[in-house]
């Protein structure tokens, strides 16, 4: 007959293991994000290329998480005034003029193999990371918006409003132009994008991020395996973000 | 020929004074606007993510091509050696780089940073077309400096010609650069056509002749110096040609448009559905612009000194209406990013723009033009520009 103090003894021996292999998991978790994330000294490499698929079937009409997220992730602030507001992600709601068939996703930079908007900026403020991420070097852009003009996708914003409460992750700058940038932030250290977060804690899941040049990921075997299209594939721009069901 | 005489221009009556108290006081609300835009951000004005380029870029490209082509008259005179057109030859390059300098004003005072000017003339990336333009804005301005230099100094007049020919090349160049600022916009069905880059070097004879027609009749006027009318009236002659070559392009450039299927709703916009565009369109730059100063520059009847400047005047409104449906008019309708589907978006990203100019916009503007005439007044002031008497000699 086991007494009470085997129970103990045998609650311990458990509650022990089960500490041992959690702490395990999250450090190997950890472990494989380190072992993605580069050191703030490492350049970016080439041989990654950092995309997006969207499972547009998955995407909830109601939902606004991806953009929660990002608003919160780059601290933007709305105004009330739509077509003057910072937008890096907003949500879009579809229906087929033919079909009458509904679809709901997110647009946001689409981070274009070709960027227009990199062609057009007159002082290479507008750049493409060797990852494929299209970024604006705050420190360069002048505010003459000719890549708001040029974005096939409307997926920059100027900044028209004075800026409080910056992240230091996410530097800003009144009269310059942004849009999303992938959270490279985050993607550096290892992480997965705001937004994509965001989706994830909402039960959606309808976002996937990945490195679409390592075959072996996620984001490739989908996109091989499942039929997905670029907006405005007549530009052959080549974009990183993809959308399923549509 | 008789040597052309020059002399200075220099008010004295009140009403002088005044004129100028009042363009100084234009050009500094331009400053003040320009600061107040920059200092509360540019929500503060008619622009927005969708209409990006609003009523300063009109003023200001409505100056640039203007330069461009003001220069024209002097081309003619060195370049072509049309004898009765080169004592205009000064006062067409003083005009042409004054109209450039107040063009590039309103630019660079409505950039988001026009702090960072510096890097604009220090980093380029000579893939945008944008960037190109600087360069020929720059160049154009060292270009006509020295042109203007080389055709008063009289050891180095022998060589105004080949200035001159080089700075015509150049002007074609750099109004070619401003058109295709927006023929190269490939993702806009209301733009990406290489006609813009023609239609803007026939804009710019346009606009260029008729404000040189206006600045120098009344720089005479109230210089006190005898006008050559027919003089004014052969170059509307000349005006009165480019205005149909401007209609042929805008002809050709809407008739392309109609054919091709997937720019008919951009085309309906413009023609028939656009309200203040569509108004525009046929009333100011169609009627006002083109037929009314034809009928004026051809018909006999009009061939008087004040019905021809009222031609200039009216071609000036037809080609301000032109740019405005252009630039805004092509930014205010839609991108087509979902072909086939009803858009929704917080964003109104699939409706029609709205864009309604504010207060600074047009102060910034104005004060632009206010600081040309300035600029204009002011050398004619200090240097021999301007033809001492149109002598009947000179034919």
């Amino acid at each position: 007959m086991m007494n009470d103090n085997s129970i103990d003894h045998y609650r311990r021996r458990f509650l022990k293991n089960a500490g041992v292999t959690a702490a395990s998991a999250v450090g190997g978790v950890q472990l494989i994000n380190f072992a993605n994330a580069k050191s703030d000294d490492q350049a970016v490499a080439d041989s990654v290329r950092w995309g997006m698929l969207v499972d547009t079937s998955k995407c909830a009409t109601d939902c606004t998480a991806c953009v929660d997220s990002c608003n919160e992730e780059h601290g933007l602030e709305l105004f009330d005034r739509p077509e003057s507001d910072v937008q890096w992600i907003r949500k879009v709601e579809l229906q087929n003029k033919s079909t009458g068939h509904q679809v709901s996703l997110p647009m946001l930079c689409q981070h274009c193999e070709n960027p227009p908007c990199v062609d057009v900026c007159p002082t290479g403020a507008s750049f493409k990371r060797d990852d494929g991420v299209v970024l604006v070097n705050k420190h360069t852009c002048i505010g003459c918006r000719y890549c708001v003009m040029a974005c096939p996708y409307l997926a920059r914003s100027f900044v028209h409003e004075n800026l409080e409460n910056q992240r230091s992750w996410s530097p800003r700058g009144k009269g310059t132009v942004e849009s999303c940038n992938f959270c490279v932030h985050r993607v550096d250290k290892g992480e997965q994008p705001a937004c994509v977060v965001g989706c994830q804690s909402d039960g959606h899941k309808a976002l996937l991020f990945g490195d679409l040049n390592d075959p072996d990921s996620e984001i490739s075997n989908r996109a091989n395996t499942i039929s997905s299209r670029e907006l405005r594939a007549d530009l052959s721009l080549n974009t990183a973000v993809r959308y399923e069901g549509l | 020929m008789p040597p052309i005489r020059y002399s200075r221009v220099v008010g004295k009556s009140k009403s002088y004074f005044m004129f100028l108290f009042s363009l100084c006081a234009l050009a500094l609300s331009g400053l003040v606007a320009a600061h107040f835009m920059d200092t509360n951000g540019h929500h503060v004005t008619g622009m927005t993510n969708r209409v990006v380029w609003g009523l300063p870029h009109v003023f200001a490209i409505f100056l640039i091509v203007g330069a461009s082509g003001c220069l024209n008259i002097a081309s003619i005179g060195t370049v072509f050696g049309r004898q009765d057109y080169k004592p205009l030859g000064r006062l067409s390059a003083l005009v042409s780089i004054a109209l450039l300098i107040g063009g590039l004003c309103v630019l660079v005072l409505d950039l988001g940073r026009p702090d960072r000017l510096i890097i604009a003339m220090t980093h380029f990336n000579f893939k945008s077309i944008f960037a190109w333009n600087i360069l020929l804005y720059v160049g154009f301005l060292l270009i006509v400096v020295v042109y203007l230099w080389f055709m008063m100094e009289p050891r180095m007049k022998i060589y105004s010609r080949k200035v001159g020919v080089f700075a015509f090349v150049w002007r074609f160049i750099l109004t070619t650069g401003t058109g295709s600022i927006f023929g190269f916009l490939v993702a806009r069905k209301s733009y990406d056509t290489a006609i813009l880059a023609p239609l803007f070097i026939v804009l710019s004879l346009v606009i260029g002749s008729a404000i040189f027609i206006l600045a120098h009749s009344a720089i005479m006027r109230f210089g006190e110096r005898p006008l050559r009318v027919p003089l004014i009236s052969k170059i509307c002659k000349l005006l009165a040609l480019f205005l149909c070559l401007l209609f042929y392009m805008t002809l050709v450039q809407h008739l392309s448009f109609s054919y091709a299927t997937e720019r008919h709703g951009v085309e309906k916009f413009i023609l028939a559905e656009g309200g203040i565009y569509t108004f525009l369109f046929w009333g100011v730059q169609i009627l006002i612009g083109t037929l009314l100063p034809l009928i004026v520059f051809l018909v006999p009847y009009f061939n008087r000194l004040s019905f021809l400047l009222m031609g200039c005047c009216m071609v000036l409104l037809g080609g301000f209406a032109q740019l405005y449906v252009i630039i805004i008019g092509g930014q205010a309708y839609p991108l087509e990013i979902f072909p086939g589907y009803i858009v929704e978006d917080g964003f109104f990203s699939h409706s029609i723009a709205a864009y309604v100019p504010t207060i600074p916009e047009l102060f910034l503007g104005v004060g632009g033009i206010a600081l040309v005439v300035i600029l204009v007044m002011m050398v004619i002031r200090i240097l021999p520009f301007v033809e001492e008497s149109s002598s009947s000699s000179v034919h």
